[in-house]
């Protein structure tokens, strides 16, 4: 569980940098070039990322969990293959200003940041309850004061 | 004051063609072209003169002056396509106004006056509204005279208002109002007209106005020299409106209807019933009954005056008024008086009247006062011309409106609904007539209802208009209208912005705006100063809509923020005074230019550079394009825009990529093969890319040498990845242009290409696949030179496929342009080879504007959020335009984020800032102002047809690459479906069973369906995938003006050419032919048509044309001999051929590219593109026009 809690808080690192990048782009910081060419790096890490972490739920037979991710990985690489084949990568700087895309990509970014928070606390909960229970029940507090440097 | 004192500066005003300001116009003689735009300038404007010191920085420009217009004829003609109409139209409209401007200028200068017009007393008022009748008159009758065919198209209009009651002044007036929509264009200040004639009738009219008003009426009238005096023209008139009417009995009953319902009380139809409604509900059976006399004795001002006056005053003065000639005698003075009073509050330096706040505050009460008692009176009006600028048309308008649609359900449903159509139309000629009537440019509130006019779609089957469709005119006040961009610069697809999203959605159509930004213009104001006065939070260019608060503040009409005027900007070099900033040309134009100053260079301006990379392959040389290429270079290699430092290089390529060094001091060019494509390099960076000039003789042999270097090559393969990666090396330290040249599917290296095109799908009616680029090459290659403001400019010259779709990728995303010449071949296909050379002389010497970006600003609450063009989108807002060329146009989509309710105007401001050829930077600056609406019916009364379709075609293209054609074309008959089905539920009490439009969007469905038979989106028809991209990419990168010929061409029958309705261009003169529906019924056997697509000319020849036509126009004794390919006419010494010639090279004219003309006969094998684009008739794929229709309305009922 500590492994997949550092890689949510990898994807949610991830996806904070994909909305900071975005709003720097809606704010006119960077051009439109530099942004895609900066998150089209991070697409891939996170396709994959994602679908390891799915598959390793399913091979530990967490149903659950992977049920619950199982939607956002078959999105991610979704996404990732139903790019056309004349576009730069998921971002495309020559789109990204066109049809409200920008808008979109910050949209699907808030909502992953979102899901993969939500995913970080679960499991963090789920790690200290499975922990707590052979510890002692003071350690508790000590546990979670260091989750933050999980 | 008398009319005697009025009369001094009337003589300068009559000189005012040449010089209508007036006193300090001394400029004007320098530059006597340049008098004509001076004519529609407002009030404000007509003080404007530019120092010396303005014009001497023109060098592009034929003269410096306020105004963009057009002078010399010719140019004039060739940016609108009703020049003759639009351009004499303003002249006499704005006559008045302006003529009374000078003489204010001299005489009265007092501020304070506007307060007092609103308490006019009513023979004040009766005479002030009878200065602008003159106006309206005389416009309207000569409209009368040049217009006939507008005229006879609006037959039953006139008849009915004949036999209405406002008869003898309603009826010059109603031929104006029906004549405006065609002229509408001309109400912007670039129209422009021959600036002797406007002249004269300006002296004239505005001297005979102190000449008691039979006389005068007939001098106006004179000069419309048909009818010399009123009482004939009437009298020939009235009869043919009665004798051609479909139901004038009907109608006429329709009006005792009206006015017996007036009787009862219903006030607001009253109001339009007679002339703008100035009158009480109790009076307009007086005034008609007295006004109906005066039809007979022809006082034709007399009468109109009277009713003016009749209008305004109240009920006593109608009935002593009308009848005493001497009255009216009177009343021109007190109009000059009036209007002194009124004009000097425009041309007074109160800081008040520029203030929009001020002003807006000022027009509510107005507003409210006209809707609280429905009768908004005419002098009211027209004191709300001189002291506000908005917030006016449209209370004014409303009893209109609220007229409109009530009547309707009393109407029943067949015949009985055409008289319901003439009821409407039978009361708005009374509004428009006080808008014109009002001195200034007011149509817009005859326009609006008649855009709103209901036309039955499928019963109406003449739609087109005589000549090309005009762009609405935006509801404005006149002042700011007259100052507004012109709609060839700057359209909006909705001149009335509806007021939140909600509305918007509701009204089913796209909201954007239709940019053609860099076009060639003959006169601009240049402006050069230290500081270029900016918003300091929006950094919005200064521009005629702010608002002045005080002597020293003015706030931005974007973002709302008040600004400082800056010291420098107290000063006016125009007048050379100080302390009148809202004189300055910045604030008397919409489109200016700024010269920048180095803050707005990021690097010294760069020198112009070209680079010709050229596809030297078998294909090439077999194709001989060559050839066309070289001697075209050659000729125009002097012409080629540029200054000292312009540089010049070539590459060519097949499977290996050949560099050539001209360095000077070189013996002959030298030639350096690079095979190594794999890792391009440059073989001599330095002398690669050379002076134009220095090395002159160099490239000249290269030139003369280059066709015949490769004639034996048997290099089939090309590498234009590689050679393009040379060429962005190369360009990079500098930027400028690349001129691409390529006749194959490139096949070696980087950005190879495979074939995709399945030959057999061409036809296919479900999917037509690969209408995206294969590979992402091209796409990068072109940010690469976009960031290195370096453009790609395509020249595709293939026989087979090419892939456009990627290829086209390497000039969309750096702005360049693509040029596509299919089956070219030197002399198999002369066509293609003319049009070739012709667009290469265009090419290579027209203006090119380097380094540039443009940014689109709006007003707060709207947002920009989709582009369409060749750019690169770099943020939010900016478009990196790495080369900029008068032929491009640009589509924007915008939406609504905030609600607009708090304010009554909207702006829309482009700036384009580019380094010129000769190295200067330069800020070209439009800047559109539309009301705001919060009605649905105003939104569709607003709606522009053309731009509105453009948009949707720009849309579709976005859509049918994005996702699939077959979405893309139900995309666009939804948009129509959606828009007449919301229309229809606005006006419920319409009959469902019928398909109405509103007259603003009659056309829309004809388009559509245009627009769904065109190339890009037609299926069925069998379209090689490279014609239907390029149809696509001239979609996104035309301007409105050739994309709409492209989409729905014009076509005239020109064997019959007389000399009726014609115009004269720089004496010549040219014949109007109608325009014909684009449908096989028209044409005849008997008969030769010309068909008008923008890029090319098709001159269709009847089997039983007359002989004598053939002869003397094609120049062959019968039809028989005429020849398969004739791409020219012969200058035959005969009438006919005369004015054919003529009305071709007219044509010709008004626009960039000249056209090729093909002569097509029956057998012709070009007959089938000829016949592809009567889009009005059945296909074996497509509907018919009527098909459509009922398709339309049978979805609409679903």
């Amino acid at each position: 569980f500590s492994s997949k809690n550092s890689s949510y808080s990898f994807f949610s690192c991830c996806l904070a940098l994909f909305i900071i990048t975005l709003s720097d782009l809606e704010c006119d910081y960077i051009n439109a070039r530099s942004c895609c060419s900066k998150l089209n790096k991070w697409v891939v890490p996170e396709v994959i990322g994602h679908a390891v972490v799915t598959v390793l739920m399913l091979i530990s037979l967490h149903w659950f969990i992977f049920l619950l991710n199982l939607p956002v990985a078959t999105w991610n690489i979704y996404r990732y293959i139903m790019v056309p084949s004349g576009n730069m990568g998921v971002f495309d700087p020559t789109e990204i200003h066109n049809r409200g895309q920008l808008k979109s990509h910050m949209k699907e970014a808030m909502i992953k940041l979102g899901f993969h928070l939500l995913c970080f606390f679960m499991y963090l909960y789920r790690l200290v309850s499975k922990i707590a229970p052979k510890q002692q029940r003071d350690c508790l507090p000590a546990i979670i004061s260091s989750i933050p440097l999980v | 004051m008398s009319a005697p004192a009025g009369l001094p500066p009337r003589p300068a005003a009559a000189a005012a063609a040449f010089s209508p300001g007036g006193p300090g116009s001394s400029l004007e003689a320098a530059a006597p072209g340049s008098g004509a735009p001076r004519c529609q300038n407002g009030p404000m404007q007509s003080q404007m003169q530019f120092p010396s010191g303005y014009g001497s920085h023109l060098p592009n420009y034929s003269a410096p002056s306020g105004h963009y217009s057009q002078v010399p004829n010719k140019a004039a003609a060739s940016h609108l396509d009703n020049q003759y109409r639009a351009s004499y139209y303003p002249g006499y409209y704005s006559a008045p106004a302006q003529n009374v401007m000078t003489s204010v200028g001299s005489n009265v200068l007092n501020a304070q006056e506007s307060h007092q017009l609103y308490n006019n007393t009513p023979p004040h008022s009766g005479g002030s509204s009878d200065r602008p009748v003159q106006g309206a008159v005389s416009s309207a009758s000569y409209l009368h005279v040049s217009a006939q065919q507008s005229y006879s198209a609006f037959d039953n209009h006139y008849s009915t208002s004949v036999s209405s009651s406002v008869a003898s002044q309603g009826f010059p007036l109603n031929s104006d109002h029906y004549a405006m929509p065609v002229v509408s264009g001309a109400m912007y200040p670039n129209v422009s007209y021959p600036p002797v004639a406007a002249g004269v009738v300006y002296g004239q009219t505005f001297t005979s106005q102190s000449l008691p008003a039979v006389g005068q009426f007939k001098e106006t009238n004179a000069f419309s020299s048909q009818s010399t005096s009123v009482p004939h023209s009437l009298q020939q008139h009235v009869p043919v409106g009665y004798n051609t009417t479909l139901s004038t009995v009907s109608s006429a009953q329709a009006v005792q209807d009206n006015l017996s319902r007036n009787l009862t009380g219903s006030v607001p139809k009253v109001n339009n019933q007679i002339n703008t409604g100035g009158i009480d509900s109790s009076q307009p059976v007086h005034s008609v009954s007295q006004n109906v006399p005066f039809t007979k004795p022809g006082a034709g001002t007399s009468a109109a005056s009277a009713v003016m006056s009749s209008v305004r005053s109240p009920a006593p003065s109608l009935s002593s008024k009308p009848p005493s000639s001497p009255s009216v005698t009177q009343s021109p003075e007190l109009a000059l008086q009036e209007a002194l009073d009124s004009s000097s509050t425009t041309s007074s330096a109160s800081p008040v009247l520029n203030n929009y706040d001020a002003l807006e505050g000022g027009g509510y009460p107005e507003t409210r006062s006209v809707t609280s008692s429905p009768v908004p009176s005419p002098s009211v009006l027209q004191t709300s011309k001189a002291s506000k600028p908005f917030g006016y048309g449209y209370p004014a308008l409303q009893p209109g409106y609220q007229n409109a649609t009530p009547p309707t359900p009393v109407q029943p449903s067949n015949p009985g609904h055409h008289s319901g159509f003439q009821h409407y139309a039978q009361q708005y000629p009374g509004v428009s007539q006080l808008s014109s009537s009002l001195g200034g440019l007011s149509l817009q509130h005859s326009q609006q209802p008649e855009s709103l006019r209901p036309v039955n779609l499928t019963h109406d089957r003449n739609i087109l208009p005589v000549s090309s469709v005009p762009a609405p005119v935006p509801n404005l006040n006149s002042d700011l209208r007259k100052l507004n961009c012109s709609p060839d610069s700057f359209r909006c697809t909705l001149t009335n912005i509806p007021q939140t999203q909600a509305l918007l959605n509701k009204a089913k159509l796209p909201l954007g705006l239709l940019l053609h930004p860099f076009r060639d213009l003959t006169q601009l104001p240049v402006i050069t100063s230290s500081t270029i006065v900016r918003c300091r939070s929006c950094r919005t260019y200064i521009n005629p809509f702010v608002s002045f608060i005080d002597q020293r503040r003015w706030k931005c009409n974007l973002c709302y923020r008040v600004n400082d005027v800056p010291e420098e900007f107290m000063y006016n070099p125009l007048t050379r005074s100080y302390g009148e900033p809202h004189k300055r040309p910045e604030v008397q134009n919409s489109t200016v230019e700024f010269i920048a100053s180095s803050d707005y260079m990021l690097r010294p301006p760069q020198p112009a550079v070209y680079l010709f990379v050229l596809d030297v392959s078998h294909n090439a040389v077999e194709a001989g394009y060559l050839t066309i290429l070289c001697q075209s270079l050659l000729e125009n290699l002097d012409k080629l825009p540029g200054d000292s430092r312009t540089r010049i290089g070539f590459i060519t390529f097949d499977s290996t990529v050949q560099f050539y060094n001209l360095q000077e001091g070189l013996s002959q060019p030298q030639m350096l093969i690079v095979s190594d494509i794999d890792d391009i390099f440059l073989p001599t960076p330095d002398s690669l890319l050379v002076n134009l000039h220095e090395s002159k003789e160099l490239i000249k042999d290269l030139l003369n040498a280059l066709p015949n270097m490769f004639t034996n090559t048997r290099e089939t393969h090309s590498a234009l990845g590689p050679a393009l990666q040379a060429a962005f090396k190369l360009m990079s330290p500098t930027g400028g242009r690349i001129s691409v040249f390529q006749t194959q599917l490139p096949s070696l290296g980087a950005g190879l290409l495979h074939s995709r095109e399945d030959p057999n799908q061409r036809s296919s009616t479900k999917v037509v696949q690969h209408l995206g680029p294969a590979t992402d090459f091209y796409k990068k290659l072109a940010l690469d030179c976009s960031g290195q403001q370096t453009a790609v400019d395509l020249f595709l010259l293939s026989s087979q496929y090419s892939d456009l779709a990627s290829l086209a990728c390497m000039s969309k995303y750096s702005a360049g342009c693509i040029y596509y010449y299919p089956s070219f071949h030197r002399s198999h296909n002369p066509a293609q080879a003319e049009k070739l050379q012709k667009d290469l002389k265009r090419y290579l010497t027209r203006k090119i504007g380097f380094e540039a970006v443009m940014r689109i600003r709006c007003t707060k609450g709207l947002s920009i959020h989709t582009f369409h063009g060749n750019f690169f989108v770099r943020s939010t807002d900016l478009l990196s335009l790495a080369n900029v060329n008068p032929d491009a146009g640009f589509a924007v989509q915008m939406s609504i984020e905030e609600s607009l309710t708090d304010t009554s105007l909207v702006c829309f401001q482009t700036a384009l800032l580019y380094t010129s050829s000769k190295g200067e930077r330069r800020i070209r600056v439009h800047t559109l102002c539309l009301p705001v609406v919060s009605s649905l019916s105003d939104v569709y009364a607003g709606a522009d047809v053309q731009a509105v379709v453009c948009l949707l075609a720009n849309m579709a293209v976005d859509r049918s690459v994005s996702s699939s054609l077959a979405d893309a074309r139900d995309a666009l008959v939804n948009a129509v479906v959606d828009s007449l089905a919301a229309y229809m539920s606005t006006a419920s009490n319409l009959q469902q069973s019928m398909l109405i439009a509103p007259n603003s969007l009659k056309l829309f469905p004809l388009y559509i369906l245009a627009l769904l038979k065109q190339k890009a989106f037609r299926t069925g028809t069998s379209t090689r995938l490279d014609d239907r991209v390029y149809a696509m990419c001239q979609m996104k990168s035309q301007p409105l003006v050739h994309l709409m010929k492209m989409i729905h061409p014009n076509l005239y029958r020109i064997d019959k050419l007389t000399d009726e309705s014609t115009i004269h261009v720089n004496d010549r003169v040219v014949p109007q032919p109608p325009l014909q529906k684009l449908s096989a019924e028209k044409l005849t056997r008997e008969g030769a048509f010309l068909m008008d697509c923008g890029s090319i000319f098709y001159l269709w020849i009847g089997k039983n044309c007359d002989n004598n036509f053939i002869k003397d126009v094609l120049g062959y004794p019968n039809y028989a001999s005429v020849p398969q390919k004739m791409t020219q006419l012969p200058e035959v010494d005969a009438p006919s051929s005369e004015r054919t010639r003529s009305f071709i090279s007219w044509l010709r004219d008004s626009r960039p590219l000249s056209p090729v003309l093909q002569v097509i006969k029956d057998e012709n094998p070009a007959k089938t593109d000829f016949f592809q684009h009567l889009i009005e008739d059945r296909t074996e794929a497509a509907f018919s026009y009527y098909e459509f229709l009922l398709n339309i309305q049978q979805q609409i009922c679903k």
